[in-house]
């Protein structure tokens, strides 16, 4: 009688399994990989050059998308909560509701989007191309340790200006808000601002600020871990940028929630008492 | 016997390979294995590189001639046995050691790896730039002097890579290896897309560097023309999936005329170029 063993069926318990092993193994190398930035960081800053030249590409060169869908998401927010403000005869306190939504929410949020999408995705193509191509086998070659020489500056570019650009895009999402606002939905500028000077403080536009630098830390860590360990050949580097692209998109929601949760209990922690707004 | 302090007290310029030291092992690898996931691409290699000499590694697409040079090099780390320099386990050097030594090596990558985004002048002072403090006009004159050492012109230090051919790449690349002065110099696949008189440019370019002053040279190359013209000693590779239990992976090694006068076929079916019996697993 044969006693040859029979290999168990895959099962939908083995494929949750597998993925559930895999996922926690990413999560592990991504972390184990942030410590390794942060010890090289810390050993001391690269070239200046190197790390102007980032700041430029995450920085300057994103400008103008953040810009543009600014100042489209401000005048949206009008046109959406208009209807529904002119409803309750409230229409002056649409700016403390679009004020509010951008410098908490939105603004940090898009400006980490945006950045995902220009320079996370990029940023992985590129190293995962300087890896195939085994530029990063030469950089080591050189003498440079490649997380000092490409992580480090892409960490401090995206963690340093990250905050830049969502004012901008805050700044611009509430001009936007108001031109809309005043100019095609006829409420008057000067109770529109008495409102949102009312509602929005200034903890709102900090924490906001705050946030986006959790956004820009993961953004770049997601991005140069996916560059670093991406497939061979043209496939690979797409799968590398797309990836670092949704990682990143899923990151920064999941902080927006855990970060939103943990600063309001701080606020309520802080100054007992009902919430500013609601 | 070189002690791990002696390894260790190396400078970038300050070279201790003055060719007194020819003979010696320079690199070894001792029982060497090394796996991507679960696949095996070499199993308990053991090498010996002695300083002074030119090693051809050469044997089929895929059986590990690459992975043996990064593990020479430390670019790779091996999945069980050491890699020695000086007779010194690289394991035991801390990470600022790794990479002070690891200048003593020059690496041409096989599709040359120039920096995309630096032009010529800045690929090739890369090195300088990242390991000294030497002036900017001291550094252009050497650069300069490396582009002509490899018969380019200085005019290319302005071009991209882009805007290189396949040799001129390997040549650029070539000088940037050079730039540093290393002891030993690793070429992977040197010749390999390049038209025949390019390849003996470039062989002649890999005797020209070791006549100038002593250097230790590995070379992976499938170019037979290689083989005869700068090979001191030949190691032959064989993939793993051909061989027997029990044996080596390394099916040759000795002078380049004698892998031509070899009678095991699996040496002389590669040096010559015959598929022999091999052509029934394709016809398959």
């Amino acid at each position: 009688m044969s006693t040859a063993t029979v290999p168990p069926r895959a099962s939908i318990v083995h494929a949750v399994g597998r993925s559930t092993i895999g996922f926690v193994g990413t999560v592990g190398d991504l972390v184990l990989f942030s410590l390794e930035m942060l010890r090289w960081l810390l050993r001391g800053l690269p070239r200046r050059s190197v790390v102007l030249q980032n700041m430029y590409e995450v920085g300057v060169r994103s400008i103008p998308v953040v810009l543009i869908t600014g100042l489209f998401i401000g005048m949206v927010l009008a046109i959406q909560g208009y209807a529904q403000f002119a409803l309750l005869k409230m229409e002056t306190r649409l700016g403390a509701v679009i004020n509010m939504a951008l410098v908490a929410e939105l603004g940090p949020t898009l400006a980490a989007t945006m950045l995902a999408g220009r320079v996370g995705s990029a940023m992985a193509a590129e190293l995962g191309t300087m890896r195939v191509t085994e530029q990063i086998d030469a950089l080591r070659a050189l003498g440079a340790n490649p997380i000092q020489y490409l992580v480090v500056p892409r960490f401090l570019a995206c963690f340093l200006l990250i905050p830049m650009l969502t004012a901008i895009a805050d700044g611009i999402g509430v001009v936007g808000g108001w031109l809309l606002s005043t100019t095609s939905l006829d409420i008057d500028s000067t109770y529109y601002w008495h409102h949102s000077k009312a509602y929005v403080t200034a903890w709102d536009v900090w924490t906001g600020l705050l946030k986006s630098m959790f956004f820009g830390a993961a953004i770049s860590m997601i991005a140069c871990y996916q560059g670093f360990h991406c497939g061979a050949g043209a496939e690979g580097v797409g799968r590398a940028a797309t990836s670092a692209f949704v990682l990143s998109f899923v990151a920064i929601l999941v902080l927006d929630f855990f970060l939103g949760m943990f600063l309001n209990e701080l606020y309520r922690t802080i100054w007992p008492g009902p919430a500013s707004f609601v | 016997m070189t002690s791990p302090s002696a390894t260790t007290q190396h400078e970038p310029f300050d070279h201790p390979f003055t060719g007194d030291e020819f003979g010696q092992p320079i690199i070894r690898l001792d029982g060497v294995s090394k796996q991507f996931g679960g696949h095996e691409v070499l199993r308990d290699i053991s090498l010996t590189i002695r300083a002074g000499d030119t090693v051809c590694l050469i044997g089929e697409s895929g059986c590990g001639k690459s992975v043996t040079m990064k593990l020479m090099a430390s670019l790779l780390k091996p999945t069980s046995g050491h890699v020695l320099w000086d007779e010194v386990p690289i394991d035991e050097r801390s990470d600022e050691e790794l990479v002070r030594d690891r200048l003593r090596f020059g690496y041409l990558f096989q599709g040359a790896a120039l920096f995309d985004s630096m032009n010529v002048f800045e690929n090739v002072a890369f090195g300088l730039r990242q390991n000294t403090k030497m002036s900017e006009t001291f550094m252009r004159d050497i650069v300069a002097q490396r582009l002509m050492d490899v018969g380019l012109t200085p005019a290319t230090a302005d071009k991209m890579p882009s805007e290189l051919s396949g040799g001129m790449k390997k040549r650029v690349g070539l000088a940037r290896t050079l730039a540093l002065m290393p002891d030993i110099i690793l070429y992977d696949e040197p010749t390999t897309g390049l038209d025949p008189i390019m390849i003996d440019v470039i062989n002649n370019l890999i005797l020209k560097t070791r006549k100038r002053r002593p250097v230790t040279s590995v070379v992976v190359t499938h170019e037979m023309t290689t083989v005869r013209k700068v090979a001191d000693r030949v190691v032959m590779f064989y993939p793993l999936s051909r061989l027997q239990p029990g044996e080596s992976q390394i099916v040759f090694e000795g002078t380049p005329e004698q892998a031509f006068d070899s009678s095991d076929p699996r040496v002389w079916q590669f040096v010559y170029g015959e598929a022999g019996e091999r052509m029934q697993e394709f016809a398959a």
